[in-house]
């Protein structure tokens, strides 16, 4: 034991700095549902055991095969139009995905960057970014995503475009905040006596020491994400049908709910409660790891 | 040539009360301050918290523009100079702060941190720059391979040395060192002190060295200006001013200060009051509300700074023909 700390040589790396995992408050669950999530909607084609837009309507209404009528053809069931349930599910977290991780950062980026200039330059500029960010916080988020979505109209690639349009001001606000008190840090000082340019500034010496508050708000940003897409997908404004996202899936479903076709919704209700669930949770852990200043957020 | 002359000197902020920010006159953070900075030179400014210290130093990096005065870098007035000449100026005159656990970024390396004035300024090979990294960390003693880690690494020694290598990066002329020991232990405070003082007698750095510390600033200046509420109440060699202070303050302040030896005596003035605000100080001489020997006429009229037997002072008791600051000054 003794031996490794001997002066100059270094303690060995590598086990320290996976100890974490071993931690009580390490979110494993979580992190594991997130990751089938992930590999199932990485390898759907392989997975789903039918095509999850084609359906046989002589196959309508098939309950999950552990009930009565089931059939272990299709092992969550069927839907209305007799598409498999289970090879929906399995494309819809890809949906949720996608969509979720690069509205995310899409809203990320944008917001950091107005963040970092606003909090850094000050003056005209900030008084500028903040008065939009504090307008477009004024509404509500969802009622502003329905209304860009009738706008623009239906599809993935909007959605994306309509969840970053919408949730950037969060980052722009958190972000802002952060600048502007590591703007009066000495180290910025000393950049500026060293003659760094303000682009220079921003890039080396704010944005490095911001990137964790992002993370965090990222991370915590998922489950709100997925949500509105499902939200969206289910009031008919997301993504269109057939392609099979959760949201659309529940909204589909909800007419069977009253004559006991209840897998129909409560499977991809489920879904997307457990996604959101482990985001919010790793959320959490992240935000006391990396940043116990935001533990108040 | 003085290496850099404040002429008149003054910064007055703005004081902005209430939400609609209506200005209610001005804080005189710097008033009416002037020095020299000879070369190979310390010069140091004591004073309270809120004197004007900081600013000061702000106002000879660059890092806040005089509302009035002027600085003189070379003999030369800094408004008059043209994109090069500011930019020789930034490279001659660097910085080390209080506290060396903010004045490093976090998420650079070591060798990042000092190479980077470097970088920015001049145009040198990725091996020159780490060759000069080399020899700067040589230089405050720090080992070679402290360039590949990161600030939070070192203790708060040892970043103060690290951000001493940086300011030397481009061997500058002058280099502002706003309280560089405070932040210490007072084990280290030694150590960083010498360093400073081998550093200027290797390279005939001037300093320009802000502290509370009488004790530090006694000990490495050449010259001092004792600053109260924005302005020079004292000024002059080091060794006259420590020994044989003459302004009421000032002798407040050095016999506040812990004796050289533990058996000497020292009659100990202590201020009564607060130091004033500085948004309205008080008229005349911003010290007679606290001073022991304060005047009818000082709460009047503000001394201007006189020439008393060598030193630059600021007080009526040393006004030409005053019996009092002669009798005063023969009691020492």
């Amino acid at each position: 034991m003794s031996t490794s700390t001997e002066l100059g040589v270094l303690p060995a790396r590598l086990p320290a700095r996976f100890s974490f995992i071993r931690a009580r408050d390490f979110p494993l669950i979580p992190l594991l549902i997130l990751g089938i999530i992930a590999f199932v909607a990485v390898f759907a084609d392989v997975l789903a055991p039918y095509d999850p837009e084609i359906g046989s309507l002589s196959a309508r209404f098939h309950p999950p095969f552990w009930q009565a009528k089931g059939h272990i053809d299709h092992l969550l069931g069927t839907d209305h139009l007799g598409r498999d349930v289970l090879s929906r599910l399995i494309f819809g977290a890809r949906v949720s995905m996608v969509v979720g991780f690069t509205a995310v950062i899409f809203a990320g980026v944008v917001g950091t960057t107005l963040g970092i200039i606003s909090g850094y330059l000050g003056g005209w500029v900030d008084q500028l970014i903040m008065r939009v960010t504090d307008a477009w916080l004024a509404l509500p988020a969802l009622t502003f995503a329905i209304f860009l979505a009738a706008i623009v109209g239906p599809s993935e690639m909007n959605i994306v475009i309509i969840l970053a349009l919408v949730y950037w001001t969060r980052y722009a606000r958190i972000v802002r905040g952060e600048v502007l008190s590591l703007k009066e840090r000495e180290f910025v000082r000393l950049a500026i006596v060293a003659g760094c340019s303000k682009m220079t500034i921003m890039r080396r010496h704010i944005l490095p020491n911001v990137v964790n508050s992002a993370i965090v708000l990222a991370s915590l940003m998922l489950g709100v994400v997925i949500v509105a897409e499902a939200s969206l997908s289910f009031l008919g404004i997301g993504v269109p049908p057939p392609k099979p996202a959760w949201g659309v899936m529940l909204s589909d479903g909800k007419q069977g709910l009253m004559v006991g076709y209840w897998w129909l919704t409560v499977l991809p209700g489920c879904c997307i409660m457990l996604m959101v669930l482990s985001a919010n949770l790793l959320g959490d852990w992240l935000r006391v790891k990396l940043d116990p200043q935001l533990r108040q957020l | 040539m003085a290496v850099l002359e404040a002429v008149r000197l003054c910064k007055h902020f703005p004081a902005r009360r209430g939400i609609f920010g209506g200005s209610n006159g001005t804080v005189r953070a710097v008033d009416d301050i002037s020095f020299a900075i000879e070369p190979g030179q310390t010069l140091g400014i004591v004073g309270e918290s809120g004197c004007g210290k900081t600013t000061t130093a702000k106002l000879v990096l660059g890092l806040e523009q005089p509302s009035g005065g002027s600085i003189r870098f070379d003999g030369r007035d800094l408004d008059d100079l043209d994109t090069a000449g500011r930019r020789h100026y930034r490279k001659s005159v660097q910085a080390v702060f209080q506290d060396p656990y903010a004045s490093l970024n976090p998420r650079m390396r070591i060798a990042h941190i000092i190479a980077e004035p470097l970088v920015t300024n001049e145009k040198l090979s990725a091996d020159d720059v780490r060759k000069r990294v080399r020899q700067l960390l040589d230089l405050v003693g720090l080992p070679e391979h402290a360039a590949d880690l990161f600030p939070h690494e070192f203790s708060g020694g040892q970043r103060q040395r690290i951000a001493i290598a940086r300011a030397l990066a481009l061997s500058p002329r002058l280099v502002v060192l706003d309280e560089p020991v405070s932040a210490l232990d007072v084990s280290i405070r030694a150590q960083i002190l010498n360093l400073l003082g081998d550093l200027q007698a290797e390279l005939g750095l001037s300093y320009l060295f802000i502290a509370h510390d009488l004790a530090a600033v006694a000990h490495m200046s050449h010259s001092i200006v004792v600053m109260y509420l924005g302005k020079i109440v004292e000024s002059g060699e080091a060794r006259v001013l420590a020994l044989a202070p003459k302004h009421p303050y000032t002798r407040a302040l050095f016999s506040a200060a812990l004796p050289i030896h533990p058996d000497e005596q020292q009659a100990e003035t202590i201020l009564k009051g607060e130091v004033p605000s500085p948004l309205n100080p008080p008229a005349g001489c911003h010290f007679h509300p606290r001073c022991p020997h304060a005047m009818p006429r000082c709460g009047v009229e503000e001394p201007a700074l006189v020439n008393v037997s060598g030193s630059l002072v600021a007080c009526h008791l040393f006004d030409a023909g005053m019996e009092f600051g002669k009798s005063m000054h023969a009691a020492m």
